[in-house]
């Protein structure tokens, strides 16, 4: 069966597009799928080092459109998991060094040989957004619980719709379950029904994820870690498998809790 | 620390943040799903102004166009102060316009969204 072809996009830049690719792509190579991550964000090159594969780069997807290698011969293989490659970005180059149609080729070939490809998009709304949007199957928009990501995010999820792209599915990034029982941090079910898409996956807050991408180990492959968790869910959620949504307790203990519900004078806390 | 706590005895009034950043965001987002921008809105609501005024005396300056949206509808609600309630020029006067009050809310266009 051909490959799926995931792009992971958000509009405003900074919310953990990067992070997300690097850790989805981790976690369903660790159950045993062949993943393809593919940076295209040309010129701005980052999926290798969170990946911590940015010491063994010899090609870049513009080598391989522009035919300066074969296909295979830029794909990094990760010595970590088996089945897990990147497609690492050109660095010297600009967006217009790739097409929509030339991302669509690349993918159609990986599609034969993966399971999944995914593409870390460029922020923005521009030529490396489309480009990015041109070969996916699926879109998945990362956003924070904050007011300027989520409303970039309804702007990606219009100009989707506008394009007749399949519904795209959220992943909600960098909540901290603290704030939000405090009442100082919009919640999951804020994010959603404003912005009406499907859920597929919160990520906690959570200072492993810069400590492991410190060392190059993007944090699915640590057990211990919560948004490690939140990001191994995720992939089981892609494979299609029903996975309960984690609650997160926030450090609000119960007399918070309460004093909050009367502060709310009644209203649903 | 707390600030929960520290509110609930100072007996706080005032939102949590995360309402109000969620109530922001409504209201941005509608303005931001419709065509309908703040330029356009001026335009409009100049042109009304235009329009209204050979009939009938308005307070130009308080005049306000606004847009809302809920789920099931659009609208474009102009809110038109009349100066004294008569009109500029009785003899000339047609029926449509005979419905003007001094009311807020004074005309309703509905948007065909």
């Amino acid at each position: 069966m051909a490959g799926q072809v995931i792009t992971v996009t958000s509009g405003k830049g900074g919310v953990g597009k990067t992070t997300v690719t690097a850790n989805i792509g981790v976690a369903l190579a660790a159950l045993g799928k062949r993943v393809v991550c593919l940076d295209a964000d040309i010129g701005l090159r980052n999926l290798d080092v969170v990946m911590g594969l940015e010491n063994r780069i010899v090609y870049d997807v513009v080598d391989v459109i522009e035919g300066r290698c074969k296909l295979r011969q830029a794909l990094i293989k990760d010595k970590r998991l088996p089945g897990l490659c990147l497609l690492p970005a050109a660095q010297t180059r600009d967006k217009s060094a790739v097409k929509p149609s030339d991302l669509v080729r690349v993918c159609e070939q990986l599609r034969a040989d993966y399971d999944f490809v995914l593409i870390d998009s460029a922020a923005g709304i521009e030529e490396g957004f489309r480009t990015a949007m041109a070969p996916a199957d699926l879109v998945l928009i990362v956003t924070n619980p904050e007011i300027s990501a989520v409303r970039d995010a309804d702007r990606v999820i219009g100009l989707l719709e506008a394009a007749e792209k399949a519904s795209p599915k959220l992943v909600v990034n960098r909540l901290k379950p603290a704030m939000v029982s405090r009442g100082d941090m919009l919640d999951t079910a804020d994010v959603l029904e404003i912005l009406a898409v499907e859920l597929v996956g919160v990520v906690p807050e959570d200072e492993s994820v810069l400590v492991s991408t410190n060392r190059g180990q993007p944090v699915a492959m640590d057990v211990k870690s919560p948004a490690g968790q939140a990001f191994r869910n995720i992939a089981r959620r892609l494979m299609g498998e029903d996975v309960p949504f984690q609650t997160f307790h926030g450090q609000a203990n119960l007399f918070q809790r309460f004093f909050r519900m009367m502060r709310s004078d009644g209203r649903q806390p | 620390m707390s600030s929960g706590l520290f509110n609930f005895f100072r007996g706080r009034k005032e939102p949590a943040s995360r309402d109000v950043a969620k109530q922001r965001l409504q209201l941005v987002l509608v303005h931001d799903r419709s065509n309908i921008s703040p330029g356009l809105l001026e335009t409009l609501r100049e042109e009304i102004i235009d329009v209204i005024s050979k009939r009938v005396e308005i307070d130009g300056a308080a005049v306000q166009i606004t847009f809302t949206q809920t789920r099931n509808e659009s609208k474009l609600v102009a809110d038109i102060p009349l100066l004294d309630g008569r009109r500029k020029k009785p003899r000339e006067r047609m029926g449509g316009v005979s419905s003007l009050t001094q009311s807020p809310h004074g005309v309703n266009v509905k948007s065909d969204e």
